[in-house]
């Protein structure tokens, strides 16, 4: 069996994620991934898929590590909570990132957790003063447990907070002052918020503080209505990336240059080649900029 | 006007509760409706999880009872940890007192099978003995000896032809099961766990050796448990297994 102790050496080889395309891993892709990835150049898995003690999941990230760079995608810590941060689950997440030495960290500007109590979804916070105080302060402290900078991701929302005092970018852009943490910025998550919130895309990508975004994450939307027949957009991860959101990926893609750019796609996962599809129309766009 | 987490978490997971003020639409108006993804997402997610650890379950009280039952369960027990891998861990005693499953008397035993492979399948990796090694140890060495079984083994004892019922639900080859107690064993040979029913005398002479009993002592324990219980068939399934990954010398307790 392969040696996953975390006294071992790193099987990590890679220190940075490249300003190409990557995707979420899927164990079902393992075997095309380990033939050819092509065009496909970096991998994100779900931290707390891999914080067991052994066996497969484990096996196959060793091989995962030893070719391509990772990134490791937090779902549940939390951030946004009002509780204090787990300590256990920090604890967990350390030791994987400890081993894995993975070249990047990122989490969710959401909560998931409430007095212990794991919910298992994103959910939205208001943006006060209070909040931004809470999530700074536990942006800090797993960047200190870590001893690695992270970058936090931008959510889906889907209603408004008559308590919120602050634009969503500016709370982002002040967690960014605060901690010197960097920025993940799902183009998806955009599309969705402004739709439902009935604000302008173009106006959010502008405002946004652009020069601190370290990583794109691209993924698929389902469509619903609210109680006025509105249109509200869930973020689903279960589709292909829609027209709009690759058009406001290119619109915003020229403004930062080539950054590291993963496609999302967790339910109704298709086969490998569909995903490296989608993988390809991102890579045809950041070649738009490199050549 | 301010929402709580405590109060947002309380009106995701009761439908029944009116959707907290201070939440509201691009209009200013409330919620409504936007608030229900949430509990749409913590439902269908947590209930997604419980299909991946229970499919047998599942298969055997039917998808949309399934469903159903899971949605009473999530909402008394959400997971305790973000580790997904670990919730479901109430579902046994949650089975046994469901009244619309209380006909089902194995579904509990059958949790707990399904439980202890999702266990065995995130437990640590730790190479087994060399079977070699185990017959060069001396016979009266060896019954002073202890065991010691990967951290992938896991036993469940049922009442319930708990293996059968699994293997006739997993496998459309597998024989019907025979209404008959069952001790289970759960190894992990590689990194997909197997299911296996134990001889007679096995499961008692497995949980001795869990316990700490040397091997001399554990097969007197299920030398009492069954008159025909066979030491050698059950080591020679254990090391078959890759179960044993170490022994030490040991006295009697």
């Amino acid at each position: 069996m392969h040696d996953t102790s975390p006294a071992k050496t790193s099987p990590a080889k890679f220190r940075t994620v490249p300003n190409r395309p990557g995707v979420g891993y899927k164990p079902q892709h393992f075997t095309a991934i380990m033939e050819d990835a092509s065009p496909v150049e970096w991998l994100e898995i779900h931290a707390e898929n891999y914080m067991g003690d052994g066996g497969r999941p484990l096996a196959q990230l060793r091989h995962l590590a030893e070719k391509f760079p990772i990134s490791v995608h937090g779902v549940g810590l939390s951030i946004g909570g009002k509780d204090p941060l787990d300590p256990e689950h920090l604890k967990r997440l350390k030791h994987l990132c400890d081993w894995l030495n993975p070249a990047s960290f990122s989490e969710h500007l959401a909560w998931s957790t409430h007095e212990g109590h794991y919910l298992n979804d994103l959910i939205a916070l208001p943006y006060t003063e209070e909040t931004v105080t809470n999530v700074a302060d536990h942006v800090a402290q797993v960047q200190d447990v870590l001893g690695r900078k992270m970058l936090l991701e931008n959510p889906s929302s889907y209603l408004a907070f008559a308590e919120s005092t602050l634009s969503e970018v500016d709370f982002l852009a002040e967690v960014v002052k605060r901690t010197g943490c960097g920025l993940l910025l799902d183009i998806n998550n955009v599309f969705i918020s402004v739709t439902n919130q009935k604000t302008d895309a173009i106006a959010y990508i502008d405002s946004f503080p652009l020069e601190y975004v370290g990583e794109f994450h691209l993924g698929g939307h389902d469509e619903d209505e609210d109680d006025d027949g509105a249109l509200l957009l869930i973020d689903s991860h279960g589709r292909e990336v829609v027209d709009p959101v690759w058009a406001l990926f290119d619109y915003t893609l020229n403004k930062t240059g080539p950054r590291p750019t993963l496609i999302e796609w967790d339910a109704n996962v298709p086969d490998w080649p569909e995903l490296a599809a989608e993988a390809a129309r991102a890579a045809q766009i950041l070649d738009k900029l490199t050549v | 006007m301010t929402v709580t987490q405590n109060e947002f978490t309380k009106a995701i997971l009761d439908a029944d509760l009116p959707v907290p003020d201070g939440l509201c639409n691009p209009e200013g108006a409330p919620a409504g409706k936007r608030f229900s993804v949430y509990r749409n997402n913590v439902a269908v997610s947590l209930s997604e999880a419980l299909e991946v650890t229970f499919p047998v379950i599942r298969k055997l009280v039917g998808n949309e009872f399934f469903t159903a039952m899971a949605g009473v369960f999530l909402r008394q027990h959400q997971p305790t940890s973000p580790m997904l891998m670990l919730y479901g861990a109430d579902m046994p005693a949650f089975l046994d007192s469901f009244p619309p499953v209380a006909h089902l008397g194995y579904l509990p035993d059958v949790a707990r099978v399904e439980l202890a492979l999702c266990r065995s399948y995130h437990a640590a990796d730790a190479p087994a003995i060399d079977p070699e090694t185990l017959q060069s140890i001396a016979p009266d060495a060896l019954l002073s000896s202890r065991l010691h079984l990967a951290p992938s083994v896991h036993l469940v004892r049922s009442d319930w032809p708990a293996a059968a019922l699994f293997h006739a639900n997993s496998d459309p080859d597998a024989p019907k099961p025979k209404m008959q107690a069952e001790d289970v064993l759960i190894t992990r040979p590689e990194y997909d766990p197997e299911v296996t029913a134990l001889p007679p005398g096995g499961g008692a002479f497995i949980a001795a050796l869990m316990d700490g009993a040397t091997l001399g002592e554990a097969d007197k324990t299920a030398t009492i448990a069954t008159g025909d219980f066979d030491l050698t068939e059950v080591l020679g399934l254990l090391l078959s297994k890759a179960a044993i990954i170490n022994t030490t010398e040991g006295t009697p307790k």
